[in-house]
């Protein structure tokens, strides 16, 4: 359902203001969302005077320099830090995005640093994504095929393989899922962009044979014909994929199965 | 479920303001404007329909500033919902799914019914002159 308000718990309030490092030559201000579940108070948005001076380009490298050497109980996700993990997705700036590859230098003013939207929150920057995560599960991300597999390899011509090319580049980061309205008001029921992207790499799959039970699964009122075309997905998917395309790509084929 | 309710993160109320959601709230919002301005249109009718008394009520109020002004919206809502609907059509097709197509539809849409707007008041107001 549409909500434009955060329940009562969920109303973040004015944080801490950590003192401004000394000898600082080039301060940038970093407000972050923070939440303690076991204050049980609410969550909070805490200011952290970072130097850029001795700061590494990228707003990770702020959200670590800031763990290392200001506030080591501020948690969130990271890995890779190069941009093929998708373990650090905020909403950075207003805009979901991964941090490792997210420039502080881009953004004008505070570093506004908030958990993907419209998710449940553990603690600080981490959210729950469970749900996503089960509705990646419905949709049997493996290859499926009743033949028998030929001697060597299943092979596909350089044409099949290319149908591939924008869709094997998705990390599952859900930066797309959680800006998608639709996703937010009907997440229950709706996949949700970055769930039909990865639906739509197993149909296109030439070496999948489940194509039909696939689109089966998916014809129905909600868990893809949710999707607006509202195409905030593609807008902010830091892989410059294009999830939007995606669905449409099976709501297509949906309707051409019907005629 | 935990035994304190985890928050929900900020959504609507942090998410950046996007051309791409913006065009297509609006485009909900026309939808009900249309709706709205239909019913308008036929008490319009009906009201004609059932005596000079209760037209010229309907008219004066239509010629009214107040009325002017809901008839600017609701052309514009005409125009704005045909041609983003238009806009759906192409994508129903899988044509214009590139972020500069998005951009560049989005931009041609909104002037088409900007112009298509004046063209059809300045029109409206050049008949209804004599009057």
């Amino acid at each position: 359902m549409v909500e434009f308000t955060l329940p009562a718990n969920s109303k973040p309030r004015e944080g801490k203001r950590w003192p401004a490092p000394a000898g600082a030559t080039k301060i940038r201000n970093f407000k972050i969302y923070r939440y303690d579940p076991e204050s049980g108070e609410n969550p909070r948005i805490d200011t952290y005077p970072v130097d850029l001076a001795t700061c590494g380009p990228m707003v990770l490298d702020g959200l670590i320099k800031i763990k290392n050497e200001i506030d080591s109980t501020l948690t969130f996700r990271r890995s890779c830090r190069e941009g093929v993990c998708g373990s650090c997705a905020f909403n950075i700036d207003g805009v979901n995005t991964l941090a490792c590859i997210k420039a502080i230098e881009d953004i004008k003013g505070d570093i506004k640093i908030y958990p993907l939207p419209h998710l449940p929150v553990v603690k600080d920057l981490v959210p729950d994504l469970s749900v996503p995560y089960a509705q990646y599960r419905l949709i049997m991300p493996w290859l499926q095929a009743d033949t028998a597999p030929p001697a060597g390899e299943r092979l596909q011509s350089p044409k099949e393989r290319e149908r591939l090319d924008g869709l094997w580049e998705c990390i599952l980061c859900f930066c797309c899922q959680t800006s998608c309205p639709s996703y937010w008001w009907n997440g229950d029921r709706y996949l949700g962009p970055a769930v039909l992207l990865q639906a739509y790499r197993w149909i296109a799959d030439s070496r999948d044979e489940a194509t039909g039970e696939r689109l089966d699964q998916l014809n129905d009122p909600f868990r893809v014909f949710r999707c607006h075309t509202i195409m905030n997905c593609t807008a902010t998917c830091p892989k410059h994929l294009n999830p939007g395309k995606a669905v449409a790509e099976i709501k297509s084929l949906l309707a051409k199965r019907m005629m | 479920m935990p035994a304190t309710e985890r928050p929900l993160s900020p959504h609507i109320q942090i998410y950046r303001p996007q051309i791409t959601s913006g065009l297509s709230i609006f485009h909900r919002i026309t939808g009900v404007a249309l709706t709205l301005g239909t019913l308008l249109l036929t008490w319009w009718l009906v009201s004609a329909a059932y005596g000079p008394e209760a037209f010229a009520t309907a008219q004066a109020f239509l010629g009214s500033l107040i009325g002017q002004l809901v008839l600017w919206g609701f052309t514009f809502a005409v125009f704005y919902h045909l041609a983003n609907g238009v806009r759906h059509l192409l994508w129903d097709f899988g044509w214009g799914f590139e972020l500069e197509q998005l951009r560049f539809s989005g931009i041609v849409m909104l002037a088409f019914a900007a112009v298509a707007t004046l063209v059809t008041l300045i029109a409206g107001y050049a008949l209804a002159g004599g009057q």
